[in-house]
């Protein structure tokens, strides 16, 4: 037996206690040391978080200088608009911006080519327009200006008369801007410096909270002061509605048929076929979203631009349910796969077929995960913007989406948008934009998770 | 129609005995109990039928399955077929376009280096950022924190996880790029520049690669670390000698999905990173740099006629940046199997 | 002889006391009141059903319980004079004194070779000559040179099950430690690999105080000097549910308990009544 074979030396060495708790304090210390450095990694991202979030708050309050052509006090009491009826809307429009009319009747009203705007008949351009009598054959410069407000009364509603008084009569304009964190902490500066320099011209100075009703309910506007994010919200809501009706049944349909009827199958060639499309999905998630925006493109856009109007919500819809399939069959395929078979067994039992099996028992008991896998998908669709870009939603747009023909913008394509604009009061319009993108985030992911927790407690009851 | 023919048989035998009195009960709508009517034995045949219900369904989620398999065929004919319109067009050879040093199609010039560059800084940066914090944080959590620690922790990284890249643009554009030209100097740093952009996708990275690199680190077994601690080892050794090195290709794999989605990152390049035709090949970080997916974005964003030398030119971009992130994925997931076949 | 390997040699009888042991999961009672003194280079077997805490007992010797959230000892372990237990006390010191082998063999994904000096290496040996030495005396010690010797390189996985569990207790003897403690180190291996397990530990038992936790009547009977029985004891709650945790019943020779047990449930567990 050689166990006591080792030199003196060596053993002196392992067997020295002193030299052991010297080495030890060092050890711990070390150890402390990486410790806080690990901490450190999750506070970084910690306070990371928070900037994000203080970044958007701070850019999206604060106060503005903002200066009217005509100061709204002289058109209604108090400045309200939102008291004044329809037909007083339309003639304030008369009294000041006759001659942009027709303007308004294109970019309200019409959705087609521009460059024919004028030369062809109404009925030819406006369909279900109530169009005023005896006008259906004339062109809109054909048009009293007594006919085109008629027009104007009789199709725009309250709310974008509204928005197109503001923006053409009233016309604000933000001189400065200033962020949160300045108006709270330096306001006499502020006040200082609109006295030298605004005070004179009749501008007012006041903290503006760019997230507000108007801000959601009104259209877009080349304006800032008057922009709103209404045709991007209703255009996000479309696109992943429509999205989330294409890419749901396919996904959990390819989830079946991954899980139920090819997984782990006997049949080499069936096996195979899993296979291929099991690594085919895994690397479509992991090829970046601006391919899909390609491939939409040129398939979507241009090649069945017959069948889908070209850039438009249908377009968008489809280039994104390809891009969150694969979320959704993964999620559904784990979700499937945690079924018990004894569940499956039983059904088989009682002599269900391998259909019924899968819509009856299968199906509802998997449903929890499926639907978390869904909710991340529209988490994802409402966020992307590269896509969109590369299939052209529109940037700049004035009616709501009306069909799934119809062009559209997207939230993030607003954001994006306003973002790269140089001017400040365009990057504080883009910070609320962010808020009602995350507060829609936000909405959704409650919704999945009180969606998951009552499927789950039916299933446990 | 394999996938038809197949159908019935792969039934489970045991069930055609329970529907006996198959005549009277179409089995589409039938789960399946028939009570006894009698004493007197229940006849019926118990042979094979068609189900058409079932034979649909199947062809059906067949297609459903398939789908994937078509997108996949249509990205790859889409990208090459437009690639191989903008090589032939006469305007830009394959080694123009691969060695060229400079992308200004104006000029009809069309060399990808400099876009490359561009997105190689911008991920170089990213992956600094989100390497060592993105595996520290994941060593914590797994190793570290407790279960309900690690419960008010992990959200973190989830909201990080779940916002919008556009979102992360204007916080690279209206936060970071502030505060980098307040740290580093107005003058050096300029307001659109490749530092800021590669930081804050950093960030936005941080989550996958922590996501990934917990899943890895908790995948090793407990019994190594009993091994190490019961060896006398502190915490750190046993984390830093025995589960990080087990655990290695899992991180390896997070860090190469982390590239890729660097590299194909594309809303906060192109707010914050810079535009406009790019000839330089720098790798300073604080001056501007258009990326290939930032230079997409830019010029698909107008009224891009198709068949148009630009229309085709983000095809050959987009196969160049396809190839190169199917790449990096494939590569994570060889190194990921590898990992698998150490405890199995 | 230095004055700290002096301190190193105690003058008691007992290399472990154990004083009225409790253990706890959170606020579940695992362990209750154990109490018994571990002979000097002697192997001490701990017997007893499924759930009678004797594993936990075990790792309690060497502290591995704190790597389990929400355990907690009370009582007195006594090594060296010490109360492990006491609040100066560093665990990373005791393990490696008290080293462990587990019952599912656990080498770490690197070669033969650094899984043998990975310990060494932690205390600081750097030296070559030093760590080849060391390797090839734990290996030796722990039988597995002959096998292995050619091949240090390999990796500790590519092993069989029974070299691995030899491949472990090569890697604790290389630390040197004074006490091993076994989890049922033979619960995973052939009657072959067994035996060979179980021979090592007669030959490690001149150098090295054992305490080896086994399911196996017949391995404590073979091998043990000393036997500790354990077992369980209930109390019925409310909603048909009870509360369990393991006792110490007995603890004696090894020929006493398996031929006269002084208590009648010692017997029945013998006799294979129950278990």
């Amino acid at each position: 037996m050689a166990v006591n074979t080792i030199s003196s030396e060596t053993q002196e060495y392992l067997r020295d206690e002193d030299a052991f708790k010297r080495n030890l304090r060092s050890r711990h210390f070390r150890g402390r040391l990486w410790r806080r450095f690990f901490q450190l990694a999750l506070v970084a991202a910690f306070l990371a978080l928070i900037a994000l979030f203080f970044n958007i708050l701070n850019s999206a309050l604060g106060y503005v200088v903002e200066d009217y052509a005509i100061n709204p006090i002289t058109l209604a009491a108090n400045g309200d608009l939102g008291a004044l009826p329809e037909e007083e809307l339309v003639m304030i429009l008369v009294e000041n911006r006759a001659n942009r009319l027709p303007v308004y009747v294109r970019d309200y009203l019409y959705a087609g080519d521009p460059a024919v705007f004028t030369t062809l008949p109404l009925s030819a351009l406006l369909s279900n327009t109530v169009l005023p009598a005896g006008t259906a054959d004339l062109t809109i410069r054909e048009l009293s200006v007594e006919q085109q407000a008629e027009l104007l009364l009789n199709n725009i509603g309250q709310p974008q008369l509204i928005a197109i008084v503001e923006e053409q009569v009233i016309e604000p304009t933000i001189l400065q801007t200033w962020s949160l964190t300045a108006s709270l902490f330096e306001r006499d500066q502020i006040e200082a410096e609109f006295q030298e320099n605004y005070a004179a011209q009749g501008a007012t100075l006041f903290f503006k909270s760019w997230i507000n009703l108007d801000f959601l309910t009104s259209p877009m506007s080349s304006n800032p002061a008057a922009a709103g994010a209404r045709t991007a919200i209703l255009g996000t809501l479309y696109v992943v509605i429509v999205t989330i009706f294409i890419a749901f049944p396919i996904g959990v349909g390819a989830a079946i048929y991954l899980e139920e009827y090819t997984s782990g199958s006997q049949n080499s060639r069936t096996a195979r076929i899993n296979r291929l499309i099991e690594t085919n999905i895994r690397n479509l998630a992991g090829v970046p979203s601006i391919i899909y925006g390609l491939l939409g493109l040129a398939i979507f856009v241009r090649a069945l631009s017959p069948v889908t109007g070209g850039r438009t919500i249908i377009s968008a819809a489809l280039t994104m349910a390809l891009l969150i399939l694969p979320v959704i069959i993964i999620n559904a395929q784990e979700a499937i796969r945690a079924v018990p078979s004894s569940l499956r067994e039983a059904s088989y039992g009682l002599g269900a077929t391998r259909w019924q099996t899968i819509y009856k028992v299968v199906l509802p008991s998997a449903l929890p995960g499926i639907l978390t896998g869904t909710i991340l998908g529209m988490s994802r669709a409402i966020g992307e913007t590269a896509p969109l870009i590369i299939i052209g939603a529109s940037t700049f747009i004035l009616f709501d989406p009306t069909g799934l023909q119809s062009k559209f913008t997207v939230l993030p394509i607003l954001i994006y948008n306003w973002t790269s604009r140089p001017q400040d009061e365009y990057r504080v319009a883009a910070a609320a934009g962010i808020i009602v993108l995350l507060i829609l985030l936000l909405i959704l992911n409650a919704t999945a998770i009180i969606l998951r927790q009552r499927a789950r407690r039916s299933l446990t009851a | 129609m394999v996938a038809h023919e197949s159908s019935s048989q792969k039934e489970p035998i045991f069930m055609a005995t329970t529907l006996g009195a198959g005549q009277e009960q179409p089995a589409a709508q039938n789960i399946g109990i028939t009570t006894a009517r009698g004493p007197e034995p229940r006849r019926g045949s118990l042979q094979k039928r068609p189900r058409p219900v079932d034979g649909l369904v199947r062809i059906l989620l067949f297609f459903c399955g398939i789908l994937s398999i078509f997108t996949t065929i249509a990205l790859i004919i889409v990208l090459l077929s437009e690639s191989i319109a903008f090589f032939t067009s006469g305007l830009v050879t394959l080694p123009e376009f691969i060695f060229g040093t400079r992308w200004q199609p104006v000029a009809g010039e069309f060399g990808i280096l400099p876009l490359l560059n561009a997105t190689i800084v911008t991920s170089f940066w990213a992956m600094v950022v989100a390497l060592p914090l993105g595996i520290g944080g994941a060593i914590y959590l797994s190793e570290y924190a407790k279960g309900s620690t690690r419960d008010k922790l992990k959200p973190i990284l989830e909201i990080l996880a779940g916002i919008p890249t556009v979102t992360y643009g204007f916080f690279a554009l209206t936060f970071m790029t502030p505060v980098l030209r307040v740290i580093l100097g107005e003058n050096n740093v300029s307001i659109y520049n490749m530092l800021s952009a590669g930081l804050v996708m950093g960030i936005m990275i941080l989550p996958t690669i922590a996501s990934m690199s917990e899943d890895a680190l908790r995948a090793v077994p407990n019994s190594l670390r009993e091994a190490s601690y019961g060896l006398g080892a502190t915490k750190f050794e046993t984390i830093s000698k025995v589960v990080v090195p087990a655990a290695l290709s899992g991180l390896i794999a997070s860090f190469i999905v982390g590239i890729a989605r660097a590299v194909g990152e594309t809303m906060i390049v192109a707010l914050a990173a810079g535009a406009g035709p790019v000839a330089n090949l720098t790798v300073n970080p604080l001056g501007s740099g258009e990326t290939v997916t930032g230079h997409i974005a830019r010029i698909s964003g107008g009224d891009l006629s198709y068949a148009s030398i630009d229309y085709q030119s983000l095809f050959a971009l987009g196969l160049a940046l396809f190839v190169f992130t199917l790449a990096l994925n494939f590569i994570s997931q060889w190194v990921t199997r590898r990992f698998r076949e150490v405890y199995q | 002889m230095s004055a700290a390997k002096a301190a190193r040699q105690t003058t008691g009888a007992y290399a472990i006391e154990l004083h009225n042991v409790n253990v706890f999961y959170g606020e579940k009672l695992a362990v209750k009141d154990v109490s018994l003194n571990i002979q000097r280079q002697k192997i001490t077997a701990f017997i007893g059903p499924s759930g009678c805490g004797k594993s936990t007992v075990l790792r309690s010797i060497n502290r591995m319980n704190d790597l389990i959230g929400g355990a907690r000892v009370t009582g007195e372990v006594v090594y060296n004079g010490e109360n492990l237990y006491a609040s100066n006390i560093d665990a990373v010191e005791v393990r490696r004194r008290i080293g462990m082998v587990f019952q599912k063999a656990n080498p770490f994904p690197k070669s033969i070779y650094d899984n043998v000096a990975y310990g060494p290496r932690l205390l600081g040996v750097r030296g070559k000559k030093q760590l080849d030495e060391i390797v090839e005396r734990s290996l030796k010690g722990s039988f597995l040179w002959d096998e292995v010797k050619n091949d240090l390189k390999k990796s500790g996985l590519a092993l069989s099950g029974g070299q691995q569990q030899r491949l472990c207790i090569a890697r604790t003897i290389a630390i040197e430690p004074d006490t091993i403690l076994m989890d049922e180190p033979c619960s995973a291996l052939d009657p072959i690999a067994t035996q060979a397990i179980e021979e090592l530990m007669r030959e490690l038992v001149k150098k090295y105080t054992i305490v080896i936790v086994t399911h196996n009547m017949q391995q404590a009977q073979r091998v043990a000097d000393m036997t500790a029985f354990f077992s369980i004891r209930k109390e019925a709650l409310e909603g048909g549910k009870d509360r369990r945790w393991g006792v110490l019943v007995e603890y004696a020779h090894t020929p006493q308990i398996f031929e006269s047990p002084q208590f009648e449930e010692t017997e029945r567990y013998i006799g294979g009544e129950f278990g």
